[in-house]
């Protein structure tokens, strides 16, 4: 059992950092080293891969060398800890976060927050659109319903200009017209649609409260109070449009 | 109920429309198991509305059956999970390792073949065929190196996990040229060594090539189309076997769907070849 436990041990490290482990050889054993740095480049590669799909606009910002450099650092410390790949990266926000060589772009770290729930939002579970008459049901009586939001509808607060960073960087985006400012804050509703697509849209900081009241279970008349005298009208349509409302929960006696 | 002895491809979420327009005659699909381990979503969309028209193969990449650990009890009730809701006609696993300590290193690496390590292999086997109620198909892995400890033949190794499992075995034809070309040795002696009458599926896929000093370094990538050679000892197999259940796999740089569909094409002109005259209406 040592035997195959220490072996592995040893094959692990040599994949980070290149000694060979005991008993690894080649036909022509001269290049056993060259021959093991497939697997070297292969898991790192594999890795950077995965790392670059689940943050596409991250590799787009920094450039694809640097975005490879960063990640092999990221996986080295933070390896996957579970072959279901979509749960990984969850970390690599806040490791962007303290990497110095970064230091000049302090938005990246709330984009890949974005980038990373974007992915969850594409797996969550599902859940069907509400029937046509939810909203005037509760509007009836605002006090006694919340709304039951799709499980992929999530909300982040910015202090940078998440949204527009997000968008001028998908593939084939228009140019902005004026130079984008980073440091503006933005919020960014994150929803799946009916399509199963997951887009990425602004909200004003009242539709921002209004959201995050719903996403804890306020209900629509106490959310509606936080909202900062925006009107929730256009973010409810949206929730309709996306399929994304998904019923109404009736609020028992507090 | 068994793969059908036809062609089947991997399914790339990139083709899905495309499937659903053409609605191909392919006997199977096959998809990597964790892609799927998702709540909700396209792909457990995908994966339903293929399941109506295909039988359908599962690929596990994550179990790490050749490492030192046991199998992990919660990725086997995932993948207990997904069989019951989609009830494939087969499960297979890789001769290999992916996880360590509790880190998952996504690719399949190596292992010596000692007694030891068959032994544990076995266990984890039993394990996986308990825990899933299903013949597990092992495939045959590529490799770059060798181990100096290694004191049983691979095509030996395999035979007796199976014999002392009752699992079956996954024929990787390209593993089996890349492997051999790496480390000198002749496919066609490593294929009379196998156990072929314990093959429930067929892998075909591309590699790619560099040199080194010695030779070729041939690398698994399935980044192209099924190389010459790798068709040739395709084609001796099938001769020697019958029809087998055939995959074609393409995983990095995805053509165009029609691509993927003139590879299996080729992969069915073979089998055809030698299928057995039917009685009665086919």
């Amino acid at each position: 059992m040592t035997a195959q436990i220490d072996l592995t041990r040893a094959f692990r490290q040599g994949l980070f950092d290149g000694s060979l482990p005991p008993g690894v050889t080649a036909h022509a054993p001269d290049e056993a080293a060259t021959r093991f740095a497939v697997y070297r480049n292969n898991v790192a590669h594999g890795l950077t891969r995965a790392l670059a799909r689940r943050f596409p606009v991250i590799e787009r910002l920094v450039g694809a060398d640097f975005f490879a450099a960063t990640a092999r650092l990221f996986l080295r410390d933070h390896p996957p800890r579970d072959p279901r790949l979509f749960l990984w990266g969850e970390g690599f926000p806040a490791f962007l976060q303290a990497f110095r060589p970064l230091r000049d772009l302090p938005y990246l770290p709330d984009v890949a927050r974005l980038e990373w729930l974007r992915g969850q939002a594409y797996h969550a579970a599902d859940a069907r659109p509400a029937p046509r008459d939810a909203l005037a049901t509760a509007a009836t009586d605002p006090a006694r319903f919340t709304l039951h939001l799709h499980p992929s509808v999530q909300l982040l607060r910015s202090r940078f200009a998440v949204v527009s960073i997000w968008q001028a960087n998908q593939p084939g985006a228009a140019q902005p017209d004026k130079p984008l400012r980073p440091d503006r804050a933005e919020n960014a509703l994150i929803l799946r649609d009916t399509a199963d697509r997951v887009p990425v849209f602004a909200l004003s900081p009242g539709e921002a409260a209004f959201l995050a009241a719903l996403l804890r279970g306020d209900s629509l008349l106490a959310a509606a109070a936080l909202a900062e005298g925006a009107d929730p009208g256009p973010l409810l349509t949206r929730l309709i449009q996306t399929g994304t409302l998904a019923g109404l929960l009736e609020r028992t006696a507090q | 109920m068994p793969l059908p002895a036809t062609t089947g491809l991997g399914f790339k979420p990139e083709h899905f429309d495309a499937i659903r327009t053409t609605r191909p005659r392919l006997g199977f699909f096959e998809v990597h198991a964790e892609n799927y381990m998702g709540a909700g979503g396209a792909p457990h969309r995908h994966l339903t509305a293929l399941r109506q028209d295909h039988a359908l193969s599962l690929h596990g990449v994550g179990l790490s059956i050749g490492g030192p650990d046991r199998p992990d009890p919660a990725h086997l009730s995932r993948l207990r999970a997904l069989i019951t809701r989609y009830q494939p006609a087969a499960f297979s696993e890789h001769l290999a390792w992916s996880s360590h300590g509790g880190d998952y290193l996504n690719d399949l690496l190596p292992l010596p073949y000692t007694p030891e390590t068959l032994s544990r292999i076995c266990d984890h086997v039993d394990e996986v065929q308990s825990a899933l109620g299903c013949r597990l198909l092992l495939e045959n892995p590529s490799t770059y190196i060798l181990f100096e400890q290694s004191s049983i033949d691979e095509p030996d190794f395999l035979a007796e996990i199976a014999r002392r499992t009752g699992c079956g075995l996954l024929l990787d034809i390209n593993n089996v040229f890349v492997s051999c070309t790496n480390h000198h040795r002749d496919p066609r002696d490593w294929l009379a060594a196998f156990p072929l009458s314990q093959v429930g599926e067929i892998h075909l896929g591309g590699h790619a090539e560099e040199t080194l000093p010695s030779g070729p370094l041939l690398i698994d990538d399935h980044g192209s189309t099924v190389a010459d050679p790798v068709w040739s000892l395709y084609a001796q197999v099938i001769a020697d076997s019958g029809p087998l259940p055939t995959l074609i796999e393409w995983d990095n740089d995805i053509p165009p769907f029609d691509i993927l569909l003139a590879e299996a094409a080729r992969a069915d002109a073979i089998l055809s070849r030698h299928a057995l005259p039917l009685t009665g209406a086919a």
